[in-house]
C-alpha cells in the first residue's frame, strides 16, 4: 500500500470492490487469455450475486473483458461495446459453497478458439485474487507479471521452469505448487519481477509434460 | 507510511519541514521516485477531483434510482441565495452531493480513501481554492496532507466500512480533509494533526448501513456531513482549541469501536438504515432487478 492507495485509484464509482475490483478481474483473464474475447459464460457468487447489479459489476467484468482499465469512463456501455465488437456473454447466479462472497467463475473462449476458466475473487480495495485457471488452484493478485504451467506431475519441471527465468535474468518473487494428485496433473505458479519473453514461453509450450502455459503480461500497465 | 501522527509531528519539529513534504519524502522512499515524480502523480489526483466536479451531470440516475440530481438540487438552493449555512458552506455541501453522487452513477472519481467516501476531500479542497484563490501547487500539498493523515488511520486502524463501518470511512475522509484544510491555513503538524483529531472525534461509532448493499443511502448524504465536519474541526484548531485526547489515541480508539462493532453494522446491510421496514423493501425491490 503506497499514498495513492489512499488518494486513489482514479477509478468508475460506484465501489472499489464491487466495480474497480470486478473490471481488473475481467482485465487480468482477458489477458490470461491472451486474445480477444468471443465468448464468456459467467457465473457471479455470493455478494456479486446479491448486490452485482447495482454495483454495476455486471457491466464491470465485461467492460475488463473488453481491455478496459478501472478508470474507463466507458465501462457503463460495456454491454454495447460488447455488442458491437460481436462479443457474445451470458450472465448467471452460482452458488460455491465456502468462496469468497465476492467471486465470480468464468468459461472465456477466444477468438482463435482457446478457452479458459477462471475462478477470481475482488477481496476488498480493487485488490484482486485469480483462485483457479482450468480447473486447478492458481491463487495469485495480478499484480506482477505471472507464469502459470500446467504440466504432468513428474521430476524435472519445476528445473525447467526456473533454469529457463535465469537464462533470462528474470527474478522470482513467489512461486507455488498444487498438484490434482501424485503422478497426476500438477500447476506452478510463478511470480516474477521482470516480463517473460513470448519466445521463452513457446519453448516451455513445446515441452514433453507441459500441458499448458499461461501467462499474465503486465507489458503496457 | 507512517504509523503514527506523533512522529511526523517530531519530525516537523527536529528539521522544521512542513507536514507535507514529511510525507512526500516518505512516499518517493517507498516507490522509488523522484519528488517531482511524487508531485506530479498527486497533482493529476487533484486534477481528477477537479474533472469529477465539473463533469456532474444532473441527468444521471443511479442503478436503483435512489440517487441522482441532489447536487443540482443543492445548486440552485444556493444560487437562490436560500441558504442558512450561506454561499461558502452551501458550495461545499454541493460539491460533497455532486462527486459522490457521481461515484453512484458509475461515473470516474478518486477513492480518497474509498469511493463511498470520495465527496469529502474534494468538497473541501474544491470550494477552498475557489474561495481563497489558492494555487494548485497548494492544493497539491493539502493532498500529500491528507494521504499522509489516511495512510495514519490505515497503519494502526482501517480504512474500509467493512472493517470497522462508516466511521472508518466518512470519518478517516474528514480526518484527512480537516488536516488538509489545516494545511492551507497555515497550521502546524501540530495543528493538522488537532484538526484531523477533532474530526476524527466527531464521528466515531458510526455504522455502516447500507440500504440493499449499495454506495448511495445514505452514503452520499454522509459526504456532506464529512466534508462540513472537515470546516469546522480545521477552524476549532485554528482558533485554538484542541483535543483532549491525543490524535493517535482518537485513532486507535475508532480502532476499538470499530472492532466491537456488530458485523450487521459492517457493510453486510443487515443492520441499521438497511433493516429499516423501508430498507427491506428497496432490498427486495432490487433483488428483482437481478
Amino acid at each position: 500500500m503506497n499514498l495513492l492507495d489512499i488518494i486513489g485509484p482514479v477509478m468508475v464509482g460506484p465501489s472499489s470492490s464491487h466495480t474497480a475490483g470486478a473490471v481488473k478481474i475481467g482485465r487480468v483473464s482477458r489477458k490470461l487469455l491472451a486474445e480477444e474475447v468471443k465468448d464468456a459464460q459467467i457465473y457471479f457468487h455470493g455478494s456479486f450475486q446479491a448486490t452485482g447489479k447495482g454495483h454495476g459489476t455486471d457491466r464491470a467484468v465485461i467492460a475488463g473483458l473488453l481491455g478496459m482499465a478501472v478508470d474507463d469512463p466507458d465501462i457503463p456501455d460495456s454491454f454495447e461495446i460488447a455488442k458491437s465488437r460481436g462479443m457474445t456473454f451470458t450472465l448467471n447466479g452460482i452458488d460455491l459453497g465456502e468462496a469468497h462472497p465476492n467471486t465470480v467463475k468464468m468459461n472465456l473462449t477466444g477468438v482463435t478458439g482457446r478457452t479458459l476458466e477462471i475462478v477470481a475473487a475482488s477481496i476488498g480495495g480493487g485488490q484482486i485474487q485469480i483462485q483457479e485457471l482450468d480447473g486447478l488452484s492458481a491463487n495469485f493478485s495480478g499484480d506482477y507479471p505471472t507464469l502459470i504451467v500446467h504440466n504432468v506431475d513428474q521430476p524435472g519441471h519445476v528445473t525447467e521452469v526456473a533454469s529457463m527465468l535465469a537464462h533470462k535474468s528474470i527474478n522470482i518473487a513467489t512461486v507455488k505448487l498444487y498438484r490434482d494428485g501424485r503422478g497426476g496433473r500438477a500447476v506452478m505458479v510463478v511470480e516474477c519481477d521482470q516480463e517473460v519473453p513470448r519466445e521463452s514461453i513457446e519453448w516451455l509450450e513445446h515441452l514433453e509434460g507441459i500441458l499448458k502455459v499461461t501467462y499474465l503480461s503486465l507489458a503496457g500497465e | 507510511m507512517y504509523k503514527s501522527l506523533e512522529e511526523i509531528c517530531q519530525i516537523e519539529k527536529e528539521s522544521g519541514k512542513p507536514f507535507w513534504k514529511i510525507v512526500q519524502e516518505d512516499d518517493c522512499r517507498e516507490q522509488g521516485i523522484t519528488e517531482a515524480e511524487s508531485f506530479e502523480q498527486m497533482r493529476r489526483m487533484y486534477q481528477a477531483m477537479q474533472y469529477a466536479d465539473e463533469h456532474y451531470d444532473a441527468n444521471l440516475k443511479s442503478a436503483s434510482g435512489l440517487v441522482g440530481t441532489e447536487g443540482k438540487k443543492m445548486q440552485e438552493a444556493r444560487e437562490a441565495g436560500k441558504l442558512l449555512c450561506g454561499e461558502f458552506i452551501g458550495k461545499v455541501m454541493e460539491k460533497a452531493l455532486k462527486t459522490s453522487e457521481s461515484n453512484a452513477c458509475m461515473k470516474r472519481i478518486v477513492a480518497a480513501p474509498t469511493a463511498g467516501s470520495c465527496g469529502v476531500v474534494p468538497a473541501v479542497l474544491l470550494s477552498l481554492q475557489e474561495e481563497r484563490g489558492y494555487t494548485e501547487d497548494q492544493m497539491v500539498e493539502a493532498l500529500f496532507v491528507a494521504a499522509g493523515i489516511g495512510g495514519v488511520i490505515a497503519n494502526r486502524a482501517f480504512l474500509a466500512g467493512a472493517a470497522g463501518g462508516c466511521q472508518a470511512e466518512i470519518g478517516s475522509a474528514s480526518a484527512m480533509a480537516a488536516g488538509g484544510v489545516a494545511h492551507l491555513l497555515g497550521g502546524s503538524a501540530t495543528e493538522i494533526a488537532n484538526a484531523a483529531a477533532l474530526a476524527l472525534k466527531n464521528l466515531l461509532g458510526l455504522a455502516c448501513d447500507p440500504v440493499a448493499g449499495l454506495v448511495e443511502v445514505p452514503c452520499v448524504k454522509r459526504n456532506v456531513m464529512g466534508a462540513v465536519n472537515a470546516m469546522t474541526s480545521a477552524d476549532m484548531t485554528m482558533a485554538g482549541i484542541f483535543s483532549k485526547i491525543p490524535p493517535d489515541e482518537v485513532i486507535d480508539a475508532m480502532r476499538a469501536i470499530g472492532r466491537s462493532m456488530h458485523e450487521d453494522l459492517r457493510e453486510t446491510s443487515k443492520g441499521g438504515l438497511a433493516a429499516t421496514p423501508t430498507g427491506n423493501e428497496i432490498k427486495e425491490r432490487m433483488s428483482h432487478l437481478l
